[in-house]
């Protein structure tokens, strides 16, 4: 499979001494969708933002189908789409006027930009809305439409920086169906999300990045197996059961047991003769755990265990 | 999915992309003022209500002034008006500009192949557009409360054709106030200091004689003068050309050489802080 972007040694600080990205390297491979996963501030969109020529690097090379984006902007511009986390779409435009005018910025003749405003806005779910004002567009239907403008060229990539942030669960459903039927035409997505779910859900490779590194990468199954167990949820009456239950389990576990309030998660190699073990030490502690439940490990989890730390946890910056 | 093949029309020059992008950001900068019809009234509002207010409150008293120079002060007025009305729309150059760049939208047209200065030239034109709409409305309000053309039609379209170039420089000059702006109430605020003395401090409404002498050499020579004093020539014809020391043609081409010199100084600039901006 050929090379569709490929980014070597990025590095970027802002003015004010803000260092965004320390050293990035990652490479995605023609027709797949590659997910860039992290929090807030990780550093994810402003490697989105360099390899769409927004921003320049301070050093490292950002390459697009073979085309370094620094040295040849342009080139680069002509083959990728940007949807980006802000719907950057024209509020007082109609969403048919919306596709024109970006088909037209994109140097499409009248005839084409015209056409494939419409195709997109039907295969988007749009049609009946074609002539509203996007100001009485839903927070769904204005992603869609900045999706749908995203793909106006045919960009053979696409960039989706956060496509379903603050969406709700339907329309970020919604969504997802419609990028995974992209993802059958052969298109090459960058995805950067801060949902885990999105990522395990859409992308074939994903890389993790933390403080403007990469610090894991690999398929979701290779991630979650590196974590290298299930996980063992026991909810108890209270915390202090809970506290209580963690010190008496601790050497079954294979890794740190989280608690979380009244709730233990033991990442446990064995999950069901380990469990049947948990269940006879908490018999004899005369411990009633309220809820029991064996599970794969989420990227959730994955995430807790690279970082030491919950992903909402950490501060916007 | 889709299936219309799509390929941009490469064949084209580069400079035929560079009109098409900027009629394109232009159009869509006149549908966003069409769709908020409330700017286009209150920024008629405003003129209308200073000429009545010129017309018939300070006039009876300004007039006497005016009459001594040998023209009505209607027509004395109108050509003040017209150059004072676009002068405050141009300010919506910036404010634009700066609102612009707050929205999300400019990061999408920076990563398309359009041409980068397209943003500027678009939003240029459109106020253009704007204020010509805005200064035939004038116009009409003008004739309605007594406002005559003392020389042809053609001198007269010749002295619209000279407030249209001077609100043009005068975008390219709040453009640059806009891009400096961290946001567009920013933007508006800081226009209105530079506004004001330019306006007021003028030939516009009142004859410069009138004024102490201190201020006197600044309200004859500064560029909104200037530009007064030409447009009222044209169109009320060489009386008010001699109230201004000068004669038609001289102070037509003086307003001209103004508007091209601000022009080149203010676009360059503008372009170089709209790309380090961005």
């Amino acid at each position: 499979m050929p090379t569709a972007i490929e980014v070597h040694n990025l590095r970027k600080t802002f003015k004010g001494g803000v260092r965004a990205l320390e050293d990035v390297s990652f490479q995605v491979e023609a027709g797949t969708v590659f997910g860039l996963l992290g929090p807030n501030g990780a550093g994810k969109t402003t490697i989105v933002r360099i390899l769409t020529t927004i921003l320049p690097p301070d050093s490292g090379l950002a390459m697009i189908m073979g085309i370094d984006v620094t040295k040849s902007p342009q080139l680069a511009r002509e083959r990728l789409g940007l949807a980006g986390q802000a719907a950057a779409v024209d509020e007082r435009l109609t969403g048919e006027e919306n596709l024109f005018m970006i088909g037209r910025l994109n140097h499409l003749s009248k005839q084409v930009a015209r056409t494939r405003s419409s195709e997109l806005l039907h295969d988007f779910g749009l049609e009946h809305a074609a002539k509203r004002i996007l100001s009485t567009y839903s927070g769904g239907m204005r992603r869609r439409l900045d999706l749908a403008a995203a793909l106006v060229a045919q960009p053979p990539i696409l960039f989706l920086d956060e496509p379903t942030t603050g969406l709700d669960p339907k329309s970020r459903n919604d969504l997802w169906e419609i990028i995974e039927k992209l993802l059958a035409d052969g298109t090459t997505v960058l995805l950067t999300t801060q949902y885990l779910e999105e990522a395990d859900r859409l992308a074939t490779r994903i890389a993790v990045v933390d403080h403007g590194r990469v610090i894991a990468e690999g398929t979701p199954d290779e991630l979650k197996a590196s974590f290298g167990a299930t996980v063992l949820e026991l909810s108890f009456q209270d915390e202090g059961t809970a506290a209580k239950a963690q010190r008496t389990l601790g050497a079954l576990a294979s890794a740190p047991i989280q608690q979380l309030e009244n709730r233990l998660e033991l990442p446990v190699a064995d999950g069901a003769a380990t469990t049947v073990l948990v269940l006879e030490r908490l018999l004899d502690e005369k411990i009633n755990p309220t809820k029991i439940n064996l599970r794969e490990p989420s990227l959730d989890d994955v995430f807790l265990a690279l970082t030491d730390q919950h992903p909402s946890d950490q501060e916007e910056s | 999915m889709a299936t219309t093949t799509v390929s941009s029309d490469q064949h084209r020059s580069k400079f035929f992309w560079m009109a098409t992008d900027a009629l394109t950001i232009t159009k869509r900068n006149l549908i966003n003022y069409v769709r908020i019809p409330q700017s286009l009234v209150f920024s008629t509002i405003q003129p209308v209500m200073f000429v009545l207010l010129f017309r018939y409150v300070f006039g009876g008293a300004i007039g006497s002034e005016t009459s001594k120079l040998g023209l009505s002060y209607v027509d004395y007025l109108m050509p003040g008006i017209f150059i004072q009305t676009i002068a405050f729309g141009s300010v919506q150059t910036g404010v634009g500009l700066a609102e612009d760049l707050q929205k999300g939208i400019i990061e999408r047209f920076h990563a398309l192949p359009m041409t980068r200065s397209a943003v500027l030239a678009g939003r240029t034109i459109a106020d253009l557009i704007r204020n010509l709409v805005v200064i035939v409305i004038m116009i009409i309000v003008g004739f309605l409360v007594g406002f005559r053309i003392g020389t042809n039609i053609g001198e007269f379209l010749a002295g619209v054709g000279i407030a249209l170039l001077f609100a043009y420089a005068l975008s390219w000059f709040f453009a640059l106030i806009g891009l400096a702006a961290p946001n567009s109430e920013t933007a508006q605020v800081m226009a209105f200091p530079l506004l004001f003395p330019l306006t007021f401090a003028s030939s516009a409404f009142v004859p410069v004689q009138t004024m102490p002498s201190w201020l006197r050499g600044f309200a004859n020579h500064q560029p909104l003068s200037v530009a007064v004093n030409a447009a009222r020539s044209l169109m009320d014809g060489p009386v008010a050309a001699h109230a201004a020391g000068s004669t038609t043609g001289d102070l037509a081409i003086t307003a001209i050489i103004w508007c091209v010199v601000l022009l080149i100084i203010m676009i360059p600039l503008s372009v170089n802080i709209y790309r380090r901006r961005v």
